[in-house]
């Protein structure tokens, strides 16, 4: 059988940069260096298996950078307010996950009702509240920075640092997440009712999909997976503030079109999104890790290796 | 409402105490700055608002008039609207940017208002008649000073940048002036761009790379506060101490208290804001002199002197 590049392009890449990587630093394998690639990733990685759904259905969400400032902000707001009253400990870490999930689910149930019953562009609908969850934050933080209270960062910081078997609980979450993602895409009749959405919605609705159900859930689960994440942001600096997840929105997005999903939707592929997430966080390390490329480039070397991801994949279809 | 309820009470006061005299007329005063998008920035907005506050109550025949903006278009709009519709007498502007800001505020010195400009200065010289400016080059040499006295034999550092700007290069032109010929040498830096997460980042990778860390200049207390999380996380004990700049508020607390790991710190005051209100006020309600320029030193803060630098009630 003939390789394939469609599938094989992201791959490639992703073997590439680890040679690339294995060759200029000999301590790019090193234990502690993959752990730190690998936990800095799942924010974006959680993120984009949410956003891989929504984009096979149709849909488009630019505001998840923001919403993670805002639930972040709030998740700390929440924990502090109610320190005085519980004390610092697991069941405080507790009322915070469970804040930051429901606003997660508040937030993208929102962006759905806007997009679905409302009939507003998607584009439009998260270029808004992206502005606006910005603005909550930069309010709730009067400008500076919410910081989480001393002794609660103590005890919430194992969710980021700590996990088992010397693997951190944030990959284990995000690979949680991405395994859960890939089973729901290929085997459930949701992830096939995306993509019938994405590609064609008069054809779903005639062939009896609940178009509007489908695209509503796609932007709930991505709110609760922003939630999911930011939990898993939080205890690492304890912090948030309007500098928090400034521009998440388009790496995610950009994850997800490197792994193959088609940005207009009908077809979407969530280990195609963990590896372009795993793409983009390395080229950050790679460059951090060497010299001789001056720092004013980085996001050139970035933008090039982008495209040169999904000129691999479309190779197949240029030339028929 | 309360500018508005200022006015009138000014001019109330102003008409009953001065009735024989003359009648004296409110003079109004534009303060357009960049909106609190970071840590800095959070500072300033809120010295600009505490310095507005005070000197309305001491200054009733002034009236102020304050605007934030969020890139360099608005505050260009923010700008004309002021000139023409507030009439101002006096405009206080810290430019998002040089080049687009210089011709609007060109505009509001030919108009016969004064013009104090706040920290970057324009592109073209000799618009403004008082320029507040913070010492960049010098934050850098400060810094640079206290890392050849803290590590007298020399040593290896590494150093995070802001985002790449005129800003930045001058600091980081000072600093390096400074280390020179001291033994100390920059084994690496990248750009952490005032941000916790990217310094963060960058901070874990030198750990992968190099070894032997003796100290790292952050250059600012939000790159420290990751640099810090990234150090601490390794668990790697070679790195002595962490040098950040601007002096925030959490920041300059562990340096009172004895942080080893945080023995200093350099100013880069958000506040010259107010010192650039509260000059313009001066200057607009009496015969003291105030025009030239006006430099703010970076001071070096230890644990001596820390307390005097420590503002309670600043978000920054």
């Amino acid at each position: 059988m003939k390789p394939d590049l469609h599938v094989l392009g992201p791959i490639l890449a992703l073997v590439a940069l680890i040679l690339v990587g294995a060759a200029m630093n000999s301590n790019f394998l090193s234990a502690a260096n993959v752990t730190n690639v690998l936990s800095r990733s799942a924010f974006i990685g959680i993120i984009a298996v949410g956003m891989t759904f929504v984009i096979t259905a149709g849909g488009l969400d630019l505001s998840v950078g923001s919403m993670a400032a805002f639930i972040a902000g709030l998740m700390i707001l929440v924990m502090n307010g109610l320190l005085p009253t519980m004390g610092p400990g697991w069941p405080l870490v507790g009322v915070g996950v469970g804040a930051a999930i429901v606003a997660g689910l508040i937030a993208g149930f929102l962006n759905g009702f806007l997009v679905t019953t409302m009939r507003i562009e998607a584009f439009i609908v998260t270029l808004g509240t992206m502005g606006i969850y910005r603005s909550l934050v930069t309010w709730l933080a009067d400008g500076g920075t919410l910081s989480l209270d001393f002794g609660m960062r103590t005890v919430i910081r194992p969710i980021y640092y700590d996990g088992i078997l010397g693997i951190s609980w944030p990959i284990i979450v995000f690979a949680l997440v991405a395994v859960l993602g890939e089973i729901v895409m290929r085997r459930g009749a949701f992830g096939r009712h995306a993509a019938a959405v994405g590609s064609n919605d008069q054809v779903a609705r005639y062939s009896s999909v609940d178009v509007n159900r489908v695209r509503m859930l796609t932007y709930v689960f991505l709110g609760l997976l922003v939630g999911i994440a930011t939990i898993m942001y939080v205890p690492r600096l304890g912090s948030a503030s309007s500098s928090t997840g400034v521009l998440w929105e388009l790496e995610a997005i950009a994850a997800v079109i490197i792994g193959g999903t088609m940005l207009k939707g009908g077809f979407g592929r969530i280990w195609g999104t963990v590896i372009g997430v795993l793409i983009l966080s390395l080229i950050d390390n790679i460059l951090n890790l060497t010299d001789g490329v001056s720092p004013y480039l980085n996001g050139a070397i970035q933008g090039v290796i982008i495209i040169l991801a999904v000129i691999l994949q479309r190779e197949r279809k240029a030339g028929g | 409402m309360k500018h508005l309820t200022t006015t009138l009470l000014g001019a109330a006061l102003a008409t009953a105490t001065a009735l024989p005299a003359f009648a004296q007329e409110t003079q109004v005063i534009g303060v357009s700055i960049p909106a609190a998008t970071h840590g800095w920035a959070g500072g300033m907005n809120f010295h600009a608002q505490e310095a507005i506050d005070r000197l309305e109550e001491v200054y009733p025949e002034l009236d102020f008039v304050l605007a934030t903006a969020s890139d360099p278009s608005k505050q260009v709009n923010d700008i004309e609207d002021m000139l023409a519709t507030r009439n101002i007498s006096a405009l206080v502007v810290l430019p998002f940017e040089s080049e687009p800001l210089t011709g609007p505020v060109k505009a509001v010195a030919d108009s016969g208002a004064w013009v104090t400009v706040v920290d970057r200065g324009l592109a073209q010289e000799g618009i403004e008649d008082l320029y507040v400016a913070g010492d960049n080059s010098g934050f850098g040499r400060v810094s640079g000073e206290y890392m050849t006295g803290a590590l007298p034999d020399g040593g290896q550092i590494v150093a995070l940048r802001g985002i790449p700007t005129t800003i930045d290069n001058e600091r980081v032109e000072g600093f390096e002036q400074a280390i020179e010929g001291s033994g100390i040498e920059i084994i690496d830096m990248e750009h952490g761009n005032w941000n916790r997460d990217d310094s963060f980042t960058v901070m874990q990778d030198f750990l992968s790379k190099h070894d032997r860390i003796d100290a790292v200049w952050a250059s600012d207390d939000d790159m420290a506060v990751g640099v810090l999380a990234a150090i601490e996380a390794a668990g790697r004990d070679d790195v002595q101490f962490v040098l950040g700049g601007a002096g925030m508020k959490e920041m300059i607390a562990r340096t009172r208290d004895g942080d080893p790991m945080i023995p200093a710190n350099v100013t880069y005051p958000p506040a010259m804001i107010a010192t650039a209100i509260e000059l313009t006020a001066v200057g607009l309600t009496s015969s003291a002199p105030v025009s030239g320029t006006f430099t703010i030193g970076s001071v070096l803060v230890t644990q001596e002197n820390a307390e005097d630098y420590y503002f309670e009630d600043s978000p920054f």
